[in-house]
């Protein structure tokens, strides 16, 4: 015998199940009245600082159909790289918002600003914004994270841990236009998306 | 001690992504295997949130729909219980959110068409801030099983999906809360995605009769661990922070 552990384990996840927008997105679900707003409706308040953008893009499953029961939540920090709550955060950055993938089209959108680089132990990583990814068929939440192809990715140690280099690119959003990218999540097969253990 | 990254996820206890059972998940799992690491800034914070966001009857999925107008239909039960993380530290000031089907089993969505009827009562959603001490309590009732597409009669046993958030992005999670001696959970093909039976038992809620009121509200336990982070005398700070 040996002396016990005093840990716990983590409780195991379940799927969000397609009826997640009730607890998480209610308006979306046709639930009215409850709260005030859906909690994440936007990561910015009106004149934060920063680049505007705006991120569309889907997630496909492996059949190349694009999910129209997904809910994705993001986290970021502001223009600087400082997340709420840090001193000298942008008071206009929330930094977190939901959104859902539509239900005809399996499009989402994400209105925020540029994040800045952000440190890590043992060097700064590029500007990206971290993704969560529920859906029904998805027993656990799927993290992985938005880079920007207009920033400097090449010192990023995340990035650079992805042996494959073609790899790479499924993380990163492709500017479109101005203040525009595209951002498409694979789930299975031909071009799929790195999905991080984090 | 000093906070050091999240103890890494422990995957043996988390359903595997594929599971030819759970139909859905066979074309929505990744092939490619997770891209493990330590965790970064990204992953250690995450959003807070104050009381302000929380509602007098957010908690309440009795009375919420109505603004305490008129109960929905169904058996009363309160769920409680504690929300803690690896290191068994209680996790403070934690949104809980919770969503469920009403005592029919019929889900308020637009994409639910079940014909089980809706309850103009239940709305089907709450949430709550955790106490100092991590505990947090729903008044609801209990949902009802029902009949979901997948293998040719597969029904879902009564349960109530939890959404926690923890102090940082990395410890989000959703799971599922089933209630002590239902049938149809041995029966259920998203819950049989766990493949450690001991895991399952931890998605059971017992029925609890300490905090059952009399002549009012049936009572069922309900604790939740999130990930936790690594205490270290010899922690190295990220860059700059």
């Amino acid at each position: 015998m040996v002396q016990k552990l005093d840990t716990l384990q983590e409780t195991p996840s379940q799927t969000a199940g397609p009826y997640v927008h009730i607890g998480c997105i209610p308006s979306f679900a046709g639930v009215e009245g409850i709260y005030p707003e859906d909690l994440g409706k936007r990561a910015i308040e009106e004149g934060a600082s920063g680049e505007d953008i705006t991120i569309t893009g889907s997630v496909y499953d492996g059949t190349g159909w694009a999910l129209r029961d997904a809910m994705i939540e993001s986290w970021q920090p502001d223009a600087s790289g400082k997340f709420p709550g840090q001193p000298g955060a942008d008071p206009k950055v929330s930094g977190f918002a939901r959104f859902a993938a539509d239900g005809d089209t399996g499009e989402f959108t994400l209105r925020t600003v540029k994040p800045g680089p952000v440190p890590a132990r043992g060097g700064m990583q590029a500007p990206h914004i971290a993704l969560w990814i529920t859906a029904r068929g998805i027993n656990t939440g799927l993290q992985t994270r938005i880079y920007f192809d207009d920033e400097d990715n090449a010192g990023d140690p995340i990035l650079s841990r992805i042996e494959q280099a073609h790899r790479r690119d499924t993380l990163i959003a492709r500017r479109s236009g101005a203040g525009t990218y595209r951002f498409d999540i694979r789930l299975q097969g031909d071009g799929e998306t790195v999905f991080l253990d984090l | 001690m000093a906070d050091g990254p999240l103890i890494p996820r422990n995957r043996e206890i988390h359903p595997p992504a594929y599971d030819v059972d759970y139909k859905t998940s066979v074309v929505r799992s990744p092939r490619q295997p997770l891209l493990s690491m330590e965790s970064t800034p990204s992953e250690e914070t995450g959003p807070v949130f104050g009381h302000d966001l929380i509602g007098p009857w957010d908690n309440n999925l009795i009375l919420n729909h109505t603004q305490g107008e008129a109960p929905a239909v169904g058996e009363r039960i309160l769920v409680h219980g504690r929300v803690l993380d690896e290191t068994a530290r209680p996790v403070p000031g934690t949104l809980i959110e919770a969503w469920q089907a009403n005592a029919g089993g019929r889900y308020r969505h637009v994409k639910d068409g079940y014909l089980a009827p809706l309850d103009p009562n239940f709305g089907g959603c709450g949430r709550t801030l955790t106490d100092d001490d991590g505990y947090y309590e729903f008044l609801t009732i209990r949902p009802g099983a029902y009949p979901w597409p997948n293998r040719a009669n597969d029904w879902r046993p009564m349960h109530i999906h939890f959404s926690v958030f923890g102090a940082s992005f990395g410890q989000r999670l959703i799971t599922q809360m089933y209630f002590e001696g239902d049938p149809l959970i041995d029966r259920c093909p998203i819950v049989a995605t766990i493949k450690d039976r001991s895991q399952i038992d931890r998605l059971v809620a017992p029925l609890d009769m300490a905090k059952a009121r009399p002549l009012d509200f049936l009572a069922y336990k309900f604790d939740i661990v999130l990930r936790g982070r690594r205490q270290t005398m010899f922690e190295n700070k990220p860059e700059g922070m």
